[in-house]
């Protein structure tokens, strides 16, 4: 009787979540053309996709940027992180004001060897900012796509993993009871 | 307003209060279950890396929620910090209906002998409360026997040598190896070693009405999907339900215990689902909230003879907080060992909990669950650069080639890693929170380098190319393994509870979780909770029926 209900709520759960994957990309789409924010003016938004375009770069395999995972900071900073949004407000002027003082240019105009010298100098200076943002690269990068980052599950495919929710269920045979 | 009279209240139904409600409403008792968080069911399986209770960067699953149950934590500066359940401080387990068991990863070990017995064992250690248990193995051995057949564990221990002795073998066979399994066992005979089946509350068979494990990769953390993996929310919980003498209320938080003019306890006081606040009269109050929720209800329990709070007499509620020191190594293969089968964690040894020269304990070594690529990031070695091309490289090349094997390392009680109960800080229903302080003492520090030693020398023994290992820090250590708050003892001067769990300041009040735990053994905890929450249900019942006073 439970594995009837089991496999019910398991189909359910299936369209839900394919349903929640095409809401994630609808998301994306929009975002990326629009550049209508949650958080970031246009101007944080591009710093941050620069950093994040560093912190992962792009080789073979898409990085950071293309997995969009500004889109996945951007969306958690209304929401789970909010108590960061004063860190990032003032932890991207900073950069900036600093990129500017030392390059008269903002971080997002500097050649790539300058923005890994900045980084490299902002790890020192602001470890916990750096940090920061360092982590919420990776969860956007390598985390659940339905989080508004690793658009086209980027990283699972890079990673021989591709459609982990799905997969993980379809690979093995129905259990025989229950 | 007060609520119709039950015999029992039992507050928290996690591992201890699940087989708690079990057992006295089977014997007829009428018992209320108070539980904080809710009832989630296998569709609750996200699937969601980054939201889940292994992961919690977007918060805990399972509780409980970050708005409503801050924590204060004081670390090894003296900076104090509110802290909530998505922080590593927090030292968060769960806050559901099953409490841990609902999120688990289901290792189900039997302490040892010498884990009862550390201080004869081992002597005096410097800077530590450690001590015996004021029961041995062997009381807890036909219930822990009752654990895996009632519940049900799988697995093969009969290759463990150094288990202690058991009347019954396991009631279910072990998975189908995984490809680690099969690397790691040869290296294991070759260097001497006992491996054998890692024994977990999982169906690998049908047994008691569900189904076997489907092996996926979404397991320590996750729902499980098809209810295989066991804890109390799909056995002894519904079994207490079935009684018709149980009644379960979720959303429910604790305030205080209710006590009479005398110092007896009359029953609790909680916050219901809607936030009103009720009355429970009880016969007897059994406090299952775990280490930490379990010392903070005691110590926000006050009244004209327990000014320091309930039971806490001498001063020792909320002392030696401890869990365990998870140490180990991973090692990078020149071929791939992932093989995407559920749950990843399989082969273990016993071979260094005990017996290890000049040391006190050891642990349990078993290879980890399933890396999905989030968690990767913690496997990553520190010669590793932090960013840049040479992290994507080495993520990109090594996830599907590495092998983590690690154990709970048994830690060395101190006196001064405690809770108490912070003086400013509320919860969102008023309440007191819980502040945690203290550290990690030396000698379990060094115990886990020692056992890293030997997890790094297995996987080399397995061919590992590169190896590099992980041991732990001074830090307060909590967490899923949270125990020995109120410690069981047959001195009222440094114990909080008898050896039946009940409170040495009041004979109707019982705490029956891990807050007992005088150690932790070098093993995941729960089967003994569980066994040990089977035994005081036993003596409990005994004392029960004896007793003319209640009806």
């Amino acid at each position: 009787m439970e594995g009837r209900d089991a496999r019910i709520k398991r189909r359910t759960f299936l369209q839900a979540g394919l349903a929640a994957t095409a809401a994630g990309y609808a998301i994306s789409c929009a975002k990326s053309g629009a550049g209508a924010w949650r958080f970031f003016t246009e101007a944080e938004a591009q710093t941050v996709e620069a950093i994040s375009a560093q912190l992962i770069p792009a080789d073979r395999d898409p990085g950071a940027k293309e997995a969009f995972v500004v889109n996945y900071v951007d969306i958690q900073l209304t929401r789970q992180f909010k108590k960061h949004q004063r860190a990032y407000r003032q932890g991207i002027a900073a950069l900036d004001a600093a990129c500017r003082a030392k390059y008269g240019k903002r971080f997002v105009e500097l050649p790539p060897e300058a923005q890994v010298e900045a980084l490299n100098a902002l790890e020192e200076s602001s470890p916990s900012f750096f940090q920061l943002v360092l982590a919420h690269t990776r969860q956007g990068f390598y985390g659940d796509p339905r989080h508004g980052g690793n658009r086209n599950m980027a990283s699972w495919r890079m990673l021989g993993l591709p459609y982990p929710p799905i997969r993980g269920r379809q690979k093995y045979s129905e259990p025989k009871a229950g | 307003m007060a609520l119709k009279r039950v015999d029992a209240v039992v507050v928290g139904a996690g591992a201890g209060g699940g087989v708690v409600a079990k057992e006295l409403a089977s014997a007829g008792l009428r018992v209320a279950l108070i539980e904080r968080g809710k009832w989630y069911s296998a569709a609750d399986c996200r699937k969601d890396d980054l939201y889940n209770q292994r992961t919690q960067v977007l918060g805990a699953k399972f509780g409980p929620d970050d708005e409503r149950s801050p924590r204060v934590l004081v670390d090894q500066d003296g900076r104090e910090t509110i802290v909530v359940a998505s922080d590593g401080g927090y030292s968060n387990n769960a806050a559901c209906v099953g409490g841990g068991t609902f999120s688990y990863g289901a290792m189900a070990w039997r302490y040892m002998e010498k884990d009862f017995r550390m201080r004869s064992t081992y002597g005096a250690v410097e800077g530590s409360t450690l001590e015996d248990w004021p029961i041995d193995y062997s009381d807890l051995e036909p219930y822990y026997e009752k654990a895996e057949w009632e519940l049900g564990v799988s697995g093969d221990v009969t290759n463990n040598i150094f288990q202690a002795p058991r009347k019954k073998p396991l009631p279910m066979p072990p998975l189908a190896p995984n490809k680690e399994y099969h690397i790691l066992f040869p290296a294991a005979q070759r260097l001497g070693l006992h491996a054998f089946d890692i024994p977990m509350l999982r169906n690998t068979v049908p047994y008691n009405d569900r189904g076997s494990c489907m092996r996926c990769r979404w397991c320590v953390g996750f729902a499980c999907e098809v209810s295989a993996r066991t804890g109390t929310h799909n056995t002894v919980i519904p079994a207490a339900l079935a009684t018709g003498n149980c009644d379960l209320r979720t959303e429910c938080m604790t305030k205080e215990i209710l006590l009479d003019s005398q110092g007896r306890a009359t029953g609790v006081a909680y916050f219901d689902a809607h936030g009103r606040l009720q009355e429970q009269p009880a016969g007897l109050v059994i406090v299952c909230g775990g280490a930490i929720e379990s010392a903070r209800l005691l110590l926000n329990t006050k009244h004209r003879l327990f000014s320091n709070g309930l039971g806490n007499r001498y001063d020792w509620v909320g002392r030696n907080l401890q869990s365990h020191s998870y140490s180990g190594a991973t090692g990078l293969f020149d071929y791939e060992t992932y093989d995407d089968l559920g749950p990843g964690a399989s082969i273990a040894i016993c071979d260094y909990n005990h017996g290890n020269p000049g040391l006190a304990g050891g642990a349990m070594l078993a290879n980890e669950f399933i890396r999905l690529p989030y968690q990767f990031m913690a496997q990553v070695p520190a010669w590793v650069a932090e960013w840049g091309q040479e992290h994507k490289e080495f993520v990109r090349s090594a996830f599907k080639r590495t092998i983590a094997i690690q154990g709970p390392v048994q830690e060395m009680p101190l006196f001064d890693a405690r809770i108490q109960i912070d003086p400013k800080v509320k919860d969102h229903w008023g309440i007191p929170v819980a502040r945690l302080s203290g550290g990690r003492h030396p000698h379990t520090i060094q115990v886990g380098r020692f056992i890293a030693g030997k997890a790094e020398a297995w996987l080399k023994e397995a061919g590992a190319i590169q190896t590099w290992k992980r041991a732990p820090g001074k830090s307060l250590s909590g967490g899923q393994h949270q125990a020995g708050t109120c410690r069981m003892g047959t001195d009222p001067k440094t114990s909080v509870v008898d050896k039946n769990c009940k409170l040495h300041d009041v004979d109707n009040v019982y705490v029956i979780d891990a807050s007992v735990h005088v150690t932790n053994g070098g093993f995941n905890p729960v089967l003994t909770i569980l066994a040990n929450a089977y035994r005081a249900s036993a003596n409990l019942l005994k004392s029960w029926k004896s007793s003319a006073v209640n009806s």
